[in-house]
């Protein structure tokens, strides 16, 4: 119980990432399904990103978009209404913005860089669908024993 | 104009992809001159990049403008250009050009309608490779990691052989592990140092504070461990062998001499600017053990190579073997072994691209796929075999070719930190390239000259009649000069490598001295 | 390999989770990543309180993403177009099969009927809406969340549902193959075409402060803020073309044609 509350409580999302990535782990290793395969991947990638996200978090802080949060602490802003469709470019927001509180905003950069992740992850995950239908094409399965036992005997079109 | 040269590396090929993919699509022959120029104005950028190198120390380019002068260090994205990714810039551009030059005909038969999309996917791996060598930013190279790798997969599975296919996959999955556990470390050490930059993290490292804490330690091993399977070392080797033995030929000339390498430097880079020699070689003190698995790497490699009876997995084994090399040459904790990894990298990819473009001719005129279809080559195809023995001494390293000389440092390395079971690897390894190779060479010199086995025979006449080379008796055998001009220049170019590795070991030092922490540990 | 799998991934369980005690806890605004070591610089802190006034852009993640680190973002969308490429090199087949299309696959009774065209007329009802709302999610990445890949994906999502609903031909006559190639080369033009202005004009690759000569009355700093609504039409281009050419190439198995 003690270990709990001292160790894992406090690092809940670092717990439930690890886990997260053993699912994704363990089934890109061990599952024979080729789609199985890729939904480990999409696992392990996506607990990855739970864990970038969970670095960029501060208690109490709001998304890292300076104008709302102009409008929720109320920092020099004395007309709630015009301040939102004011152009940014204005001087008057601009003194009222610059004196931010920095923990009051998450912090941007692991955001950014998951946006990249992300779309990595979606564009690997893209190709390796084309791999395994087109593995489908050539083998008539996605079974990874049943693909072994076909190159092993060498089928129509399998060169050994 | 000279200034921006680091971007223009990058963006040549880039342009030269979106180029072909704009104007290359109705005319497939608009597709070679577009990659052509583009790698010549890469390797004209990565040659003069050099020489400024050489004369006025490291370059830093601060990619939009945000350099230290303005903002902190770590706010936007720096390149850095020292003596030694110089040189493997070098050596990318070098490389991606030859096998342009190998792949002028060769892409259209392997990939007939397809050929835009090969010269696109192998525009853009140049871009992720180059990218990887320049930057000083530990997530802006996983980014340029994963350009290299998606349109490597890509290019593997497009061949029409369906195992090729399946080894794709595997190369998918592997490479997607790979690169995700660097990722994680990345983040581990994102969340202790909250910096990316390679620099300012290393700074932050040489606190103790923070440089001993176990998240550090783990970040490292994670690191390693996902550059380690990038790179194909030694348990994390399955996906190597068949990606480059069932893909098309253009595609394993330009893989198998670039992706390996790349990632050793990444790892050497990593241990140099991230973590620093001081904290890897003392701190950490996992020398001697990582030297250890590099031995069982190089041994296995060798011995799995003896094995093969096909020429192309032989190669693939062998860079296994030589991955070995690398990474305990690094790990040997002294100036001499850093150096012949370093340089082992440069020589390793031109003995690669060298037996590999001679492979795949010999598979592609004379259908031997087997080493003991090799018979009467030499008889057959002189000059085709003379730049293969040229690889394959190198490979076994003898002078003067550059095979010797970086054996001969990462032995010096070797015998200077004591680590004699290093020694005994790379010799016993050598000791297996000599048999294999002579094994080769025996079988292609004195080996009976099968009856000309009738579809040969066919095949090639099919091959030479158009190359205009077909009438002389002496060269009939041979494949068509788009194919051996680049095999040529490759077996030149090692030995150039070798007889002037002088100057190019003296590049390799001062790019070290002038690393940030690169006192006591490694001098 | 079940057990060499399950040893794998234990290791590396325990390996993750041995350092987890050291972490900063969870949601903590002093910890190195969100405050800096030893009161150092934080980059983190940096980018909230500065971004302001270096870029004009309120929202800080659209200014981290296409300005202080655009450099990676346009490779990220290398990547995308990388991906849109890689499948067009394995599974596009051209013609030659002779596997005719099934037209029998659609349900042609009254019923199938009523279905066609309650779906129809919501498609018709909901796409135009759905690709104004990306035309926002784009423009408007500077102030809100959003983008060019979150635009773009909602974007290339709506020729999805065209061709989901309808057929996959639909769609295509609308953004046919040739089109969407095109497209997602012209948006990586855009990014890089956005830096190399800024190498012509003497300054570092995707320096957009200098882009003010080009661009009447602005200062370098409101230059920036344009040049990141530049960039992202770039990226949302590349994404709505790629994520349409996947689900085509994948629903089609390379044929882009209707039917198995």
């Amino acid at each position: 119980m003690e270990f709990i509350q001292n160790s894992v409580l406090p690092h809940f999302n670092y717990w439930v990432y690890v886990i997260l990535m053993m699912i994704g782990l363990y089934a890109m290793i061990t599952k024979k399904n080729l789609v199985k395969k890729l939904i480990g991947m999409t696992i392990f990638q996506t607990a990855i990103i739970l864990f970038y996200v969970s670095i960029g978090v501060k208690t109490g802080s709001t998304i890292p978009i300076l104008e709302h949060h102009a409008e929720e602490h109320g920092e020099a802003v004395t007309d709630t209404g015009g301040h939102h469709e004011e152009a940014p470019g204005e001087h008057e927001s601009h003194d009222s913005i610059h004196a931010v509180d920095p923990d009051h905003f998450a912090n941007p950069l692991p955001h950014v860089l998951m946006l990249t992740a992300i779309v990595v992850g979606v564009s690997t995950l893209g190709v390796a669908l084309a791999i395994s239908q087109s593995i489908y094409k050539d083998f008539g399965t996605l079974e990874e024993h049943e693909i072994l036992e076909k190159i092993k005997q060498g089928g129509p079109g399998i060169d050994v | 104009m000279s200034e921006q040269l680091p971007a223009i590396l990058l963006l040549s090929p880039l342009f030269g992809a979106l180029i072909t993919g704009l104007v290359g699509m109705t005319d497939h022959r608009r597709c070679f001159p577009i990659l052509a120029t583009a790698l010549t104005v890469s390797l004209f950028c990565a040659i003069s990049l050099l020489a400024q190198v050489v004369k006025s120390g490291p370059i830093d380019y601060f990619v939009g403008g945000w350099d230290p002068q303005r903002v902190p260090l770590g706010i936007g994205i720096q390149l850095r250009i020292d003596g030694i990714n110089a040189l493997l810039l070098v050596v990318i551009t070098t490389v991606a050009l030859l096998t342009s030059i190998y792949s002028i005909r060769r892409a259209g038969e392997e990939n007939t309608e397809k050929t835009p999309q090969f010269y696109m996917l192998s525009q853009m791996l140049c871009v992720g490779l180059l990218g990887i060598t320049v930057t000083a930013d530990a997530f802006n190279l996983f980014v340029l990691v994963e350009v290299s790798s998606l349109t490597s997969y890509a290019l593997v599975a497009m061949g029409s052989k369906p195992r090729g296919t399946m080894a794709a996959f595997n190369y998918i999955i592997m490479g997607t592990i790979g690169a995700s556990f660097y990722l994680l470390g990345v983040g581990y050490l994102y969340m202790k140092t909250g910096m990316l930059n390679m620099a300012a993290i290393h700074q932050i490292l040489s606190d103790p504070n923070v440089g001993h804490s176990p998240t550090v330690y783990v970040a490292f091993i994670l690191i390693l461990v996902g550059v380690w399977t990038k790179m194909a070392f030694f348990p994390l080797y399955g996906w190597l062998p068949n990606a480059y033995s069932y893909c098309p030929s253009t595609t394993s000339c330009l893989l198998a001499p670039l992706m390996t390498k790349v990632s050793v430097y990444v790892m050497i880079r990593v241990m140099l600017s991230v973590f620093g020699s001081e904290w890897i070689f003392q701190s950490l003190g996992w020398s001697h053990t990582v030297v250890w698995l590099a031995c069982i790497a190089i041994v296995a490699g060798s011995v799995l190579a003896l094995a093969q009876v096909e020429l192309k997995k032989m190669l693939c084994y062998l860079i296994v073997a030589e991955v070995g090399y690398m990474v305990g040459g690094a790990w040997l904790a002294n100036h001499w072994g850093m150096v012949g990894a370093i340089y082992h990298i440069l020589s390793d990819a031109f003995m690669t691209l060298c037996l590999f473009i001679a492979a795949n001719i010999f598979i592609k005129n004379r259908r031997a796929e087997r080493i003991d279809q090799l018979e009467g080559l030499f008889k057959k195809m002189p000059i085709t075999t003379t730049g293969f023995v040229i690889g394959a001494l190198a490979m076994i390293g003898v002078p003067p070719t550059a095979g010797f000389f970086s054996k001969w440092y990462l032995l010096r390395g070797g015998i200077e930190s004591g680590q004699w079971g290093y020694v005994v690897a790379l010799l016993i390894s050598s000791l297996v390239n000599a048999i294999l190779f002579f094994r080769i060479f025996e079988v292609a010199y004195f080996g009976k000259n099968p009856v000309e086995s009738h579809d040969a025979h066919h095949d090639h006449e099919d091959e030479t009649q158009p190359s205009s080379v077909g009438d002389s008796t002496l060269f009939s055998g041979e494949g068509r000069p788009t194919t051996v001009i680049p095999l040529l220049i490759t077996a030149a170019i090692i030995v150039l490598l070798g007889v002037f590795n002088g100057p190019i070991v003296e590049i390799i030092q001062q790019a070290l001295d002038g690393m940030p922490v690169v006192g006591a540990a490694i001098r | 390999m079940k057990w060499l799998g399950l040893i794998a991934t234990a290791f590396t369980g325990i390996l993750l989770l041995s350092a987890t005690p050291y972490f900063p806890s969870f949601g903590d605004p002093n910890s190195p990543a969100n405050a800096g070591v030893n009161g150092g610089v934080s980059v983190s802190q940096y980018y909230i309180t500065e971004t302001y006034t270096d870029t004009k852009v309120p929202n800080i993640v659209t200014a981290v993403l296409a300005d202080y680190r655009g450099y990676d973002t346009m490779f990220e969308t290398v990547v995308i177009f990388a991906a849109g490429v890689a499948i067009f090199a394995i599974l596009r087949s051209f013609g030659g099969t002779t596997i005719p299309s099934h037209p029998t696959a659609i349900d042609t009774s009254v019923e199938g009927d009523h279905q066609r065209i309650i779906i129809g007329m919501t498609c018709k009802l909901i796409i135009p809406v759905i690709q104004l709302f990306a035309l926002y999610v784009v423009a408007h990445g500077h102030h809100s969340p959003g983008g060019g890949f979150q635009g773009g994906v909602i974007l290339g999502a709506s020729f999805i549902l065209m061709a989901l609903a309808k057929e996959l031909d639909t769609a295509l006559a609308r953004f046919s193959e040739k089109r969407y190639l095109a497209l997602a080369c012209v948006g990586i033009f855009i990014y890089s075409g956005f830096g190399l202005l800024c190498v012509a004009l003497e300054r570092n690759f995707l320096d957009y402060g200098i882009l003010h000569r080009l661009m009447p009355a602005t200062d370098e700093i409101m230059a920036r803020s344009h040049s990141m609504l530049g960039v992202e039409v770039g990226v949302a281009f590349t994404v709505t073309a790629i994520m349409f050419a996947i689900y085509a190439n994948l629903s089609s198995k390379g044929r882009l044609e209707q039917g198995f």
